[in-house]
């Protein structure tokens, strides 16, 4: 790791001061994709500013309608929470899922959804669940927020605080793990709504990271079963693929997984 | 450079050490605790397993600065002197091991299951719990008793304490 300074401002305010004022600065919150990228040295920030002490980032609330994680809160945490367990069970199971016991008890929410990277979990309930990403400037939802691989609607030095979750009539995810890496070769979230509409959110498969799967939607609102996937396909040019999983591979998987998480909605448990 | 203070195994540690320092590096070069290895050094081996206040964590993936007042437990915390803590115990009887590089890390996640899961754990759990530690020689077979056996006998200090 080349050298860097450390800063763990208690504000949300200092650390956009900080951010603004400091030479090739990059935020840090649970490090666990961060670190690594230093550590190979694909990155070398001059100054790391740690947003984990920062008030507003941490917490889980939740009431009727809505469930609200701050940033900075750990896989392990919204895995065990009562709140998230009982509003939205895929999204406990879902973040239960991630990584390692290890890689839950410093990895963050709000990590996760900064980084988008195209084989992390957080952003297919992000995406399905229709949420609101609340920034320290404004709120950005869902289908605005997500831009492509590792590209966020985030500007530079805009700190995701919170994710607001409506809370779904119903919500099921299903991934399949790569044996070796443990990351989704392709993962689905799937969504009905209190209206009754269908989201179903793709991840780890697409070449332009995650997406909505639409035709999957249209059939799931019109009948939430797994036989109303019947003989849907995707097309694999929109695949990522490589030496773990080719194109049409994953476009299969991408079905599979549509019609398991439709086959688990309401469940924590995540095979 | 900062100046941060660590509890490690009980006994605060006083460093000047530089931004970039690693936990596993500060526990094992700062401090000469060897205990904690370095397997892949990328977060996957799980050989560097730590409790950072009480949490298993992999020490090569947090910043030794961002530590900084925690408390830390190293596998040269856990026996009460000569006598080995009963994880420790279990993986000798079971003899969980056979290289003995990924030790110190079975050992520290272990513990952090069976705390986590007040004991009550079947060889199903253990295996899918055990999924950020890697053994390259035992085929987990006996990682998995001792983990099973230190489960029961936690439980049954549990009931035991309870009845008292």
């Amino acid at each position: 790791m080349y050298e860097t300074a450390y800063h763990k401002p208690k504000s949300l305010a200092e650390a956009v001061r900080l951010y603004n004022t400091l030479e090739e600065p990059s935020y840090l919150s649970g490090g666990h994709t961060l670190i690594p990228t230093l550590k190979s040295r694909l990155a070398a920030p001059r100054h790391l500013i740690d947003l984990r002490a920062i008030p507003e980032l941490s917490g889980i609330e939740a009431n009727r309608d809505k469930v609200v994680i701050g940033g900075a809160t750990e896989h392990a945490a919204v895995a065990a929470s009562k709140q998230v367990r009982t509003a939205i069970p895929a999204l406990a199971g879902l973040a239960g899922s991630i990584g390692d016991v290890q890689v839950r008890h410093m990895g963050t929410i709000g990590g996760s959804t900064a980084n988008n990277d195209p084989a992390a979990d957080y952003p297919s309930a992000v995406l399905s669940l229709d949420a609101v990403i609340h920034t320290d400037r404004r709120e950005i939802p869902a289908d605005d927020y997500f831009q492509g691989l590792y590209t966020t609607a985030l500007e530079p030095g805009e700190i995701l605080v919170r994710i607001e979750f409506e809370i779904p009539e119903i919500a099921g995810y299903a991934k399949l793990r790569n044996p070796a890496s443990r990351y989704s070769l392709a993962a689905a979230f799937v969504s009905r709504h209190r209206d009754g509409h269908v989201r179903v959110a793709i991840t780890g498969a697409g070449n332009d990271g995650v997406f909505r799967w639409t035709e999957a939607e249209e059939r799931l609102t019109n009948n939430l079963a797994a036989e109303a996937l019947e003989g849907l396909t995707i097309d694999p040019s929109r695949m990522m693929g490589d030496i773990h999983a080719p194109a049409d591979y994953r476009a299969h998987l991408v079905a599979v997984m549509t019609r398991r998480a439709v086959e688990n909605l309401g469940g924590t448990h995540i095979l | 450079m900062s100046r941060i203070t660590i509890t490690v195994n009980g006994t605060p540690h006083t460093k000047d050490v530089e931004d970039r320092t690693l936990l596993a590096q500060f526990i094992r070069e700062h401090l000469g605790l060897t205990g904690t290895h370095v397997g892949c050094d990328t977060t996957q081996c799980g050989a560097c397993t730590i409790h950072l206040n009480g949490k298993a964590v992999k020490s090569c993936t947090v910043l030794a600065v961002a530590a900084d007042g925690s408390e830390v437990t190293t596998i040269e915390g856990l026996a009460d002197g000569e006598k080995l803590h009963p994880v420790q115990q279990a993986f000798h009887v079971h003899h969980g091991l056979q290289c003995g590089f990924c030790t110190p890390g079975m050992i520290m996640a272990s513990v952090d299951m069976i705390r986590r899961h007040d004991g009550v754990l079947d060889e199903e759990t253990v295996r899918h719990e055990l999924e950020g530690n890697l053994c390259r020689c035992t085929g987990y077979h006996n990682i998995v008793k001792a983990v099973l056996d230190a489960a029961a006998k936690h439980r049954a200090a549990q009931s035991a304490a309870a009845a008292e």
